[in-house]
């Protein structure tokens, strides 16, 4: 059987048993639905809440974009910045390691005090998000190869033209790793915060359902919307993994499959 | 020094195009790579720098490109500054842009327009046989056309001199081979300046006109032989005697400067 084919059927089989024990469990055990509901029931809660759930999931994807796309902006800008100038690294990059090594859950509830709610979500989402972009990027900035630089150097390359010509496409494998992670972060930087938040009403988004579900013993939605958190990260790894393949693929060993 | 500097023959013009004089380079940590050395280039000419490894052959190089800084000395360009083409060890070329890209860099960084770069980059890749490759990655070639694309990109800006640090010391002999005689008939098609750093005696032998032995830690020159055997040359001189006489000479040559600093 070809590598391919084994990649998608192994864990769809996995994925089959795993859930067809779940159902025998619940089964066998007699488990009550406010304790383990079975997967058929969180399936029909899925269906059943499908316009609630999606809009809470538009909310809080909303959310993840707008914090990936700020920390996108934000990381990669500073790595540029700390690598033109030596100062400006060396006066910012402890504060950015600090923001990162603090816990966001310790955070989350002090930005809410001061920020109206939806900005404070985003803003967590863009603390979790934007430092593996912004080291990974650095990384990349910095590795560049000497005798390039030396190259460059020869024909008066202007700063820019090293820029541009040189560091960033030499960066990009490690800026899209970067970028690559901040996508799963920046989900969790949002749902951290909406939990954290917990206030009701219309425009919430999935994780609020989650804890709301929660104080209501309803287990299944519960169930419906962690699915739909975990397919909604999933899916932002594919894209981000997609991306990196499309710009890598004629020239960086990642993007390429070894021939034997 | 007991050695007194070989005869040497006239140069095929004469005239110097860049000098060496007593520079000297120290690095941070007190390693001295350059101390009084004194070095004429001459226009035309091919110049291989010869020693063991850490002689400073390279620093020398980096000096003439002036992508390092003396200590002391200066370094004289009577003619004013002359357009350099360099050749580094490895091909260093961008993984990402193909070989007509990474031929094209050096007028892209001089703001050549599309046309006219278009031109020499075809011209230059013509002249290492690799026409065929233009739209070829890096990654898909072997290390010789890496090295052929490494060596056009250094002749596209029509260099008056060529700088090359060791450019096939990571290559095969089959390979080496056959980039020796390609260099050579570039050069003959060109005339251009080449100085050529190598720590392979049969290679300097080879290829150049005069060979200047440097001696390690410091680096100075100790001799200079001139391998007055006329040009095109290729497998008969290879194998002649007249050749391996040359390299004896070399090899002596470079024994006794390695022993005047003890064992390296």
């Amino acid at each position: 059987m070809s590598d391919r084919a084994l990649r998608i059927i192994l864990p769809v089989a996995v994925l089959l048993v795993a859930v067809l024990s779940w159902k025998l469990v619940v089964w066998i055990f007699e488990i009550p639905p406010y304790v383990l509901p079975g997967p058929d029931l969180v399936t029909q809660t899925l269906i059943a809440d499908s316009s609630l759930l999606w809009n809470s999931l538009l909310v809080t994807l909303l959310t993840t974009f707008e914090g990936f796309l700020l920390a996108a902006v934000g990381g990669i800008g500073l790595a540029l910045l700390f690598n033109q100038s030596r100062l400006i690294e060396y006066s910012f990059y402890p504060y950015a390691v600090i923001l990162q090594v603090t816990p966001i859950v310790a955070i989350a509830p002090l930005l809410l005090i001061y920020l109206p709610q939806s900005l404070a979500v985003l803003v967590c989402a863009w603390i979790v998000a934007f430092f593996p972009v912004l080291a990974n990027t650095t990384l990349g900035l910095s590795s560049v190869d000497h005798n390039l630089l030396s190259l460059f150097d020869l024909y008066k390359a202007s700063r820019w033209q090293v820029l541009w010509n040189l560091k960033l496409p030499a960066a990009l494998p490690q800026m899209l790793a970067g970028l690559r992670i901040a996508g799963g972060l920046s989900l969790i930087g949002a749902v951290v915060a909406e939990i954290a938040a917990g206030s009701a009403g219309a425009g919430s988004g999935l994780a609020y359902r989650i804890a709301e579900s929660g104080y209501r013993l309803n287990i299944p939605r519960m169930f419906a919307a962690l699915i739909l958190l975990s397919l909604a990260g999933v899916a932002i790894f594919f894209v981000l993994s997609g991306l990196s393949q499309l710009l890598l693929r004629r020239w960086h060993e990642s993007a390429i499959n070894r021939e034997n | 020094m007991p050695l007194p500097p070989s005869p040497t023959t006239e140069p095929p013009t004469g005239r110097t195009i860049v000098a060496l004089r007593d520079v000297g380079k120290s690095f941070e940590r007190g390693i001295i790579a350059l101390d009084t050395m004194n070095l004429e280039i001459h226009d035309g000419e091919f110049v291989s720098l010869l020693g063991p490894s850490g002689c400073g052959k390279s620093t020398a190089l980096r000096i003439i490109a002036g992508l390092s800084t003396v200590s002391r000395g200066v370094v004289e360009w009577p003619n004013g500054a002359a357009k350099i083409g360099f050749v580094f060890q490895d091909p260093t070329l961008m993984p990402w842009a193909n070989i007509a890209a990474n031929v094209q860099l050096p007028l892209k960084l001089a703001s050549i327009d599309e046309t006219e770069s278009r031109t020499a980059v075809r011209r230059s890749l013509d002249r290492v046989g690799l026409a065929d490759f233009a739209d070829a990655y890096p990654r898909e070639l072997s290390g010789g056309m890496k090295m052929r694309a490494s060596i056009a990109r250094a002749l596209v800006t029509e260099p008056q001199l060529l700088l090359m640090d060791e450019p096939f010391a990571a290559l095969d002999e089959i390979t080496r081979f056959k980039l020796n005689n390609d260099l050579l008939a570039v050069w003959g098609a060109l005339r251009r300046t080449v100085v050529f750093v190598t720590h392979s005696v049969f290679e300097s032998v080879y290829l150049s006109q005069r060979i200047v032995v440097m001696t390690a830690r410091p680096g100075r020159v100790f001799a200079e032989i001139a391998i007055d055997a006329p040009y095109p040359r290729d497998e008969r001189f290879r194998t002649s005697a007249e050749y391996g006489g040359f390299c004896r000479q070399a090899a002596e040559t470079l024994g006794m400067a390695m022993a005047q600093r003890g064992a390296p």
